[in-house]
């Protein structure tokens, strides 16, 4: 039967790697002081461990600070020694771009380190993170052993902030989730737009809000206009030198929208609209079948209680 | 495997289309449930029953969200239908909702909750007393039946309660087609310090009076449910209408 095959695959998977848990971070340099480790274009899977997201650092003149810490305790752990080959200075302050749980379940390796987030951010990881970190321990398995959340205790606001010598500016959004969290480092010019920007990889929509998120997508959209920028890194997929993987986030979510609107209007079920075809545009991105099933389940509901009417 | 077939089975597959009649089998679970004999004793009383690929069970072969899952039922190929029973084996409220379908065609989409994996199958009685059977499995990974539902958490669904919202598609694709929403939180009784509390009846008239169709919804079927009909040969609006396991009712007029 078919899920026994899936069992078992998982298994082979899990025994395969179970020898090292190795996932293999090597910084990449961005720009002067800025690395990310750039995590695969892939869903979460026993093989990749979840390693599927973008993390970074900036060496500042008081230390390390570090942006998002990734799906477990071992990355975290992983990416701690990686920054160490890098620089010499502790990490001073990690920040979590937004609630989900592979921007966070890395904290655990970052002890003593202050953790800091958007208030909402806070809010969510203290209630959900369980819930998120169980989760990935089902899609991801052993890779995930001794992960504890760990809530980001300091509250960031909006705004340009003096951090360990190092001017960041701050942009508190939302869209991608309720409170989304993107980085400009003045000095190198390169913005860190966590999950508001996906390229060559599917977005993720579990807790969108489009018509948010495409506005935000324009502030960002700015930021990349701006004489000193130089380099764009997303939440998930390669970096840029330029505002490529806004205007590919913003394809899809219009796209995606419009589809299920129209589905929608058109009269059809949920099953109808999830064995519509893809676009040949979108079809070709990496995860786009399965982004687009559960962005449907996501999504649908609320457009289609829209095109029913408000209710008598 | 391959087993003998029943007479009433043979006498229908000499009415089939070759490559259905082949699929028709009176014994051995197409979907190798572990649960299926139970299935047959408790929900169809040990009823003679035949698997029959013309009942058509459509849902995704996983659930992204086990509270919403998508499932189509269609028996649309087997003439005058008296009763269809949907359930999932592995559900621990196994019967999700029954319909008799009168002058509507026997279709019917709407979303369950589901636990775990589980095959999900209707179970359609013709009017020959025979049961057909259909289904598919359906993968989750698991927490839909004993999750609160958001609908009792939020402060004003008490307000909202049977609110009924919907449409009629009278031209393209979808002609004939009838959608509509009911806020309801629909809740299991499975989590603790909330009883059971869901819809219990819904039917539906057209203009004359005449009934389209009747539904009797259980816990499993998803908060605030939507349901997807064909109104068959009736034209002009249609009426819902139904009540819950508390005695609130509801009247709604679905316009053309
Ligand atoms: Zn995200």
């Amino acid at each position: 039967m078919k899920r026994c095959l899936i069992s078992l695959l998982m298994l082979v998977a899990g025994v395969a790697t179970a020898a090292e848990f190795d996932y293999g971070l090597r910084a990449q340099r961005i720009a002067g002081d800025v690395y990310a480790f750039i995590g695969k274009t892939e869903d979460f899977t026993p093989a990749n461990g979840g390693n599927i997201v973008n993390t970074g650092f900036i060496v500042a003149p008081g230390g390390v600070i570090v942006i998002d810490s990734g799906p477990s305790r071992r990355y975290g752990e992983q990416m701690r020694q990686a920054i160490a080959a890098v620089s010499e200075r502790a990490p001073v302050l990690v920040i979590n771009t937004h609630l989900h749980p592979d921007h966070f379940l890395g904290n655990q390796a970052f002890a003593g380190v202050p953790l800091a987030a958007l208030p909402a951010t806070i809010e969510g990881i203290a209630s959900q993170g369980n819930a998120f970190a169980e989760n990935l321990f089902r899609l991801t398995g052993d890779w995930m052993k001794g992960t504890e959340v760990r809530v980001p205790q300091r509250a960031l606001a909006a705004g340009t902030a003096e951090i360990a010598g190092r001017r960041l500016r701050l942009i508190a959004l939302d869209g991608h989730t309720g409170a989304d969290l993107a980085i400009y480092d003045v000095a190198s010019g390169v913005l860190f737009a966590g999950d508001l920007a996906f390229f060559q990889r599917a977005p993720t929509t579990p807790h969108a809000d489009v018509g948010r998120w495409l506005a935000a997508l324009d502030q960002l959209a700015a930021i990349t206009r701006e004489a000193g920028f130089t380099a764009l890194v997303p939440g998930h997929g390669p970096v840029t030198r330029d505002a490529a993987p806004l205007r590919q986030t913003r394809a899809w979510l219009t796209w995606l929208e419009g589809a299920l609107r129209r589905s929608a209007g058109d009269g059809l079920d949920m099953n109808e609209t999830l064995d519509r075809p893809l676009p040949s545009e979108f079809a070709a991105l990496p995860v786009a079948a399965n982004e687009y099933r559960r962005s449907v389940g996501h999504l649908f509901p609320a457009i289609e209680q829209e095109v029913l009417g408000a209710g008598r | 495997m391959k087993f003998p077939m029943t007479i009433a089975a043979i006498a229908l597959a000499a009415l089939m289309p070759a490559a259905e009649a082949a699929a028709l089998q009176d014994s051995g679970d197409p979907l190798a449930s572990a649960r299926w004999a139970d299935m047959q004793r408790t929900v169809l009383a040990g009823a003679p029953i035949l698997f029959d690929p013309r009942v058509k069970v459509v849902a995704p072969v996983t659930a992204e969200n086990p509270l919403q899952v998508p499932v189509t039922v269609d028996a649309t190929g087997l003439g005058k239908v008296v009763e269809v029973i949907v359930f999932a084996d592995f559900n621990p409220i196994v019967e999700v909702l029954r319909f008799y379908p009168d002058a509507a065609p026997a279709y019917l989409g709407f979303r369950l909750k589901l636990q775990q994996s589980t095959p999900v199958r209707a179970a359609v009685r013709t009017a020959d007393g025979l049961w057909h059977v259909g289904g598919t499995w359906v993968n989750t990974v698991g927490g839909g039946c004993s999750a609160p539902t958001a609908g009792s958490a939020s402060k004003d669904w008490q307000s909202r309660l049977n609110l009924v919202s919907g449409r009629q598609w009278s031209a393209g694709a979808q002609a004939g087609r009838v959608r509509l929403r009911i806020e309801h939180p629909m809740d299991t009784g499975l989590v603790a310090g909330i009883p059971a509390f869901h819809l219990e009846t819904i039917e539906f008239h057209d203009a004359a009076g005449q009934r389209l169709m009747r539904l009797q919804t259980a816990e499993p079927v998803s908060e605030n449910p939507v349901f997807t009909l064909q109104r068959g040969a009736v034209s002009g609006p249609v009426e819902a209408s139904g009540r819950d396991n508390n005695g609130n009712t509801f009247s709604a007029r679905i316009a053309p």
